[in-house]
């Protein structure tokens, strides 16, 4: 072992991330101007109704989309995050965990496209996401403060972005190459281009397969809120990790349990869009 | 040649594999599929097919599963690449067009039907027809309204709503044949399209398949893996082994003439009165001329040893037959003109009559049966010998 020296992987990406700190500075900037003002306003648009009213048109929309129960059902779980306090904290939370799930999907869509048009991407791409899938979080959430020189909302919308995408790519890819070869056969057979054939075909038949993706990738950036707190994003997280610090154990319960409460309000909610779609079908 | 080929298929290979090239070097050495397996890893699926398919008839390519029958089919709309060889549809080389123009063959001039139907799932009936119009950008109103009349040419009227999944096996096909003939294209390429239906709904699929193209005159390329269809629907059947055109003719020739000993196999078990027809059957007619009288007609019958003849006009039209008793008794009284003893009520056929239809005819008549063409010219005769004779004789190329 002596003969080899240790290879210096942790030193190059140290100079790594060095050199983008000096040189794309510019885009980190960008980026961060641009995801910040998009939860700010997302946040503030949450919190712009009275809470009322606002679990009151929620549970309006979901029963008049035929969801009786699940409206009653949200509308419960919202009732009690407002009544032990936590709205404010539930509202950034969510605005933070929707507007990751928004960037998921720019990015992760195409690229589960991509994957499934071309085995080559789809080689490529798999380390990639086992990487992103299974390197801690605290890892690049450091290079993710040093690289946007702030903590808070930015960061952590990085990194949940980059831990919640994987099963967009994987889900959407999967999707579409499960849609029977003689459909994609027959649509090219009638004069259908790629796109067409994307379209018209695959991604309506992927839909379910695609949803669920969209579900786990709600549901990952969710178990990420306590680890973006540590960087000081605030929400739902925060609650948790101060009570951990003094140990007071009914504040950090009342967090987690808020968290859990809209986890599953997004759960079920993007399930039954899956589901619905998938009915209409299989008529 | 006259008459251009609707396809005219020259030299096809397609080889499966990576590098085709080496693959394609030794097939053009005479190599064995066998061998360039063996020595490049790559498989040849067409080995060098030629033939034209006329405008306007039902060309089946005929074959058992991995006979290369659905490989060829898909060459002919490049789903499959040709490795080489061409492929003129109207005279023109559709294996060099580009992929826009390939879009627009396939848009209005090729339409195909697959064998497990390859319906939409998630699209009405209405809007799987109109599929191929709406790739190619025609307005939602004219294309529901082809779409529409389109079902209702294969007896789908008032199923336009439902979804696919919904339908029988046999109205799902029917869904998939509108879909292919919506744009009006020349050429239907059919794959197996009836193979996944249960035996009756096949059969009737296959007559309203017929009378569906006798209105609407398409060229069809149907493949299929089974005799019988392909005879029943075939106006000639190429005959497909490991990638090979085996023998290619009309249903007759196949099952009279076989190429070789794989043809003869693949055919031995087929009913061939449903397949041969009165002209495989019949024996040329003795015949005697209206202004002939009864004792040439009487001589002509003993020489022959007859006990009826028929009669034509000048340009041999058939007048009627006589037999030998009633000639005996004109010839006696010195009566001289033919046509008083001529008897009508005999049995005619067609040319192309399958021999099915015949031989219940030929059992319950005392007189042979006329083979006649549309104009009244007598062509032949069938007797129960001639058929024997005829049936025979196939059976004799079969088993020898």
């Amino acid at each position: 072992m002596e003969l080899i020296p240790k290879i210096p992987v942790g030193q190059w990406v140290d100079v790594l991330i060095g050199l983008a700190q000096n040189n794309l500075s510019w885009l980190f900037s960008f980026i961060k101007t641009v995801s910040e003002s998009i939860i700010v306003s997302l946040r503030d648009f949450l919190l712009w109704p009275d809470p009322v009213v606002f679990i009151a048109v929620v549970m309006l929309i979901v029963g008049l989309a035929g969801q009786r129960r699940l409206a009653l059902g949200i509308g419960l779980g919202l009732f009690l995050i407002l009544n032990l306090g936590l709205w404010p904290q539930a509202m950034d939370t969510l605005a933070l965990i929707l507007s990751a799930t928004a960037f998921a999907l720019v990015f992760g869509l195409p690229l589960g496209i991509l994957t499934a048009w071309s085995e080559r991407v789809n080689r490529c791409l798999v380390p990639v996401l086992d990487f992103m899938q299974t390197m801690p979080p605290f890892v690049y959430l450091i290079p993710a403060v040093i690289l946007f020189s702030d903590i808070g909302r930015v960061p952590a919308l990085v990194a949940i972005v980059i831990f919640a995408m994987p099963p967009v790519i994987r889900l959407t890819g999967l999707g579409i190459r499960q849609v029977p070869g003689e459909l994609v056969e027959a649509a090219r057979a009638f004069g259908s281009t790629r796109m067409q054939t994307l379209v018209k075909v695959q991604l309506p038949l992927a839909k379910p397969t695609i949803m669920a993706g969209i579900n786990q990738c709600i549901m990952l950036a969710l178990s990420m809120a306590v680890i973006a707190a540590m960087i000081g994003a605030a929400g739902l997280g925060g609650a948790v990790l101060r009570g951990l610090q003094r140990l007071d154990v009914p504040t950090a319960f009342e967090g987690g349990l808020a968290i859990v409460i809209i986890a599953i309000i997004l759960d079920r909610l993007t399930q039954s869009i899956g589901r619905g779609r998938q009915q209409k079908s299989s008529i | 040649m006259a008459i251009m080929a609707k396809i005219l298929v020259k030299n096809l290979v397609k080889i499966f594999g990576d590098h085709p090239d080496r693959a394609l070097k030794l097939l053009r050495e005479g190599r064995s599929k066998e061998e360039i397996l063996a020595k490049t890893r790559q498989t040849v699926g067409i080995n060098n097919v030629n033939l034209a398919v006329e405008e306007g008839e039902i060309f089946v390519l005929m074959g058992l599963s991995g006979s290369g029958k659905s490989t060829l089919l898909r060459c002919l709309n490049r789903l499959i690449e040709p490795t080489s060889g061409t492929i003129e549809l109207d005279g023109r080389d559709i294996t060099t067009v580009d992929e826009a123009e390939l879009r627009e063959i396939r848009r209005k001039r090729l339409g195909m039907v697959f064998q497990r139907f390859a319906l939409f799932p998630h699209r009405t009936v209405l809007d799987n027809v109109a599929f191929g119009l709406e790739v190619q950008g025609v307005d939602k109103k004219v294309r529901a309204e082809k779409a529409r009349a389109t079902l209702e040419m294969v007896g789908l009227k008032g199923w336009e709503e439902y979804y696919p999944g919904s339908l029988s096996g046999g109205m799902q096909q029917r869904v998939g044949l509108a879909r292919a003939l919506v744009s009006d294209p020349d050429v239907l390429l059919m794959d197996e399209p009836f193979s996944a239906l249960d035996p009756l709904i096949r059969r009737d699929m296959q007559d309203e398949l017929l009378s569906l193209q006798s209105q609407v005159n398409k060229t069809i390329v149907f493949v299929t893996h089974d005799l019988d269809e392909a005879l029943k629907l075939g106006d000639r059947i190429a005959l497909m082994k490991d990638g090979e055109i085996v023998q290619l003719g009309t249903p007759e020739e196949i099952l009279t003439r076989p190429a070789n000993e794989y043809v003869r196999r693949f055919v031995e078990d087929v009913d061939v009165t449903r397949i041969l027809t009165a002209e495989g059957v019949m024996k040329p007619a003795e015949a005697v001329a209206l202004k002939d009288g009864p004792r040439v007609a009487l001589r002509r019958m003993r020489e022959r040893g007859l006990s009826s003849v028929f009669v034509v006009t000048r340009d041999r039209k058939l007048a009627g037959i006589v037999t030998a008793d009633d000639a005996l008794a004109a010839a006696e009284r010195n009566d001289e003109d033919l046509s008083r003893i001529l008897i009508q009520d005999f049995p005619r056929t067609a040319l192309d009559a399958p021999v099915a239809e015949i031989i219940p005819v030929l059992a319950n008549s005392r007189y042979p049966v006329a083979v006649v063409r549309e104009d009244g010219k007598l062509l032949g005769v069938v007797v129960r010998g001639s058929l024997l004779a005829g049936l025979v004789r196939k059976d004799e190329v079969a088993w020898n």
